[in-house]
């Protein structure tokens, strides 16, 4: 038997509760899988499990329960002989908690597992547990067949004019709260002000041939296909990193321990306010089409629920983008453990000097704030210089 | 299509990036970027929907003519 426990969704989480198990007891799961759908000041997350097993003892829904509580056991294979109980053969059994369409989908999905539950957003999820309402049983109206606040009205409205008055369930509180966030992220970012001893370093790049580059590669692409200057931003800050890994990782128990890859924390604000910072995995390795998928699907479930536990456990390291419509640069705040954030200003035509004559150039602000117990300056000097090099030969991106 | 049409096929795929956001409180002559917060991964979203079901490609050099509710309905009326 092995433990399944509440996982510690960055620094700043202290509970969470489960509202979802995407299993039945009995079921048997796989290293990866999503298993259960849990609550947090981050909105509602993913939880992938990394065991492999029948699971069995499935801890309530929305009972608060701090990191590391025993979420469910796990029965692993070799240390109980386990007579295959596939899950689907429970699953009739659990028709009432988890509707048959759900089941379908999550052993549908089970080699490749994703999240198959309806994406909603967080403030429809909290309104429909207040009314009591399962969310997979809605259609969704949003971008993406998103279930939205009004289809959770929608759906109420429905059911209050179909249903005596006493047979709603009585409301309850919580979720995604953006003031429980903002207290969150007020947590973490003091302990990292208390306990980090920041260095900061700044680097103005020029960025034309990158804006060159990104207006041909979209010239004769339709809008699916674009990109925007914050992949190559990404691509580049990986890059930097495979030849200075020294700021790839964490600052654990007074030493540093290298990242086990390249997996950049991308800063998304939400809207409402808050800011979640989720892993795009192995970033060094990935084309730059394939980042601008991901990113847009990261910020997609960063918005509207669904986000994957290992994405906020995962990062090894922080990018900030201000986009276009930010200030000229930032100076980042390191989310612990982690010790290095990057971050990029507006890009904005200023002077600049070739061969000694001022011409107008593209410019970007790039700023890195690192922990001074990995590293010193002369170091963090190499990433910007690196990821100005990177910036300038965008085809090699 | 109509003005009318192109108006209601905004504020549809707007919803879908920014629930909250209201068309109706925006200006003709107002920056939608500025009026609704939407950053460029939301506007690339904006076109995108846009595009596909106008059935228009708007290239990126024509952007700047879609940042305000008049400009886009001239844009996709023509």
């Amino acid at each position: 038997m092995a433990d399944f426990l509440m996982p510690a969704l960055g620094a700043d989480m202290e509970t969470g509760r489960v509202v979802q198990w995407l299993v039945a007891p009995g079921a048997t799961v796989k290293s990866g899988d999503v298993v259960a759908v849990v609550e947090t000041h981050k909105g509602a997350i993913d939880v992938e499990i990394f065991l492999d097993g029948v699971i069995h003892d499935l801890v309530p829904l929305n009972t608060p329960l701090p990191v590391g509580a025993v979420l469910a056991r796990v029965a692993l294979p070799d240390a109980a002989p386990v007579t295959a109980t596939p899950a689907l053969a429970q699953t009739p059994t659990l028709a009432p908690a988890l509707p048959q369409q759900r089941l379908t989908a999550t052993a549908a999905a089970a080699p490749a597992p994703a999240p198959a539950r309806p994406r909603i957003s967080p403030a429809a999820r909290q309104r429909a547990r207040q009314l009591g309402i399962d969310p997979v049983t809605l259609q969704g109206h949003g971008a993406d067949a998103v279930v939205t606040l009004a289809d959770v009205e929608r759906a109420a409205a429905a059911r209050s004019a179909a249903m005596p008055a006493s047979a709603v369930p009585p409301a309850r509180g919580g979720g995604f709260d953006p003031a429980q966030m903002r207290q969150a992220i007020a947590a973490a970012m003091a302990r990292s002000k208390r306990e980090i001893p920041h260095y900061y370093l700044g680097q103005s790049i020029d960025f034309a041939a990158a804006s060159d580059w990104i207006t041909r590669w979209n010239a004769d692409r339709p809008p699916e296909q674009r990109l925007l200057p914050a992949v190559l931003l990404l691509k580049a800050t990986a890059r930097a990193l495979q030849a200075v890994p020294p700021l790839n990782g964490f600052w654990e128990n007074g030493s540093f321990r290298a990242g086990d890859g390249i997996h950049i924390g991308w800063a998304i604000a939400l809207r409402g306010g808050g800011l979640v910072a989720p892993a795009i995995h192995h970033a060094d390795r990935l084309s730059l089409s394939e980042l601008m998928e991901h990113l847009r699907d990261l910020v997609q479930r960063a918005r509207s629920g669904g986000l994957r536990s290992s994405e906020l456990t995962d990062p090894t390291i922080t990018v900030t983008s201000l986009g276009d419509r930010g200030a000229d640069s930032v100076y980042g705040v390191i989310y612990p453990p982690q010790v290095a954030i990057v971050g990029f200003g507006r890009v904005q035509p200023q002077p600049w000097v070739v061969d000694g004559q001022i011409v107008v150039r593209p410019v970007l602000q790039a700023s890195l704030a690192a922990d001074h117990r990995a590293s010193d300056g002369h170091l963090g000097g190499q990433l910007l210089a690196a990821i100005d090099k990177a910036l300038q030969a965008p085809e090699t991106l | 299509m109509s003005p009318e049409d192109i108006r209601l096929l905004a504020a549809d795929v707007l919803a879908g990036i920014a629930p909250e956001a209201d068309l109706g409180t925006v200006g003709e002559h107002e920056d939608l970027r500025e009026a609704l917060d939407l950053d460029s991964m939301d506007f690339l979203n904006f076109i995108i929907g846009l595009s596909q079901r106008s059935g228009r490609p708007i290239p990126e050099s024509d952007y700047p003519q879609l940042f305000t509710l008049q400009g886009l309905v001239r844009y996709l009326s023509s």
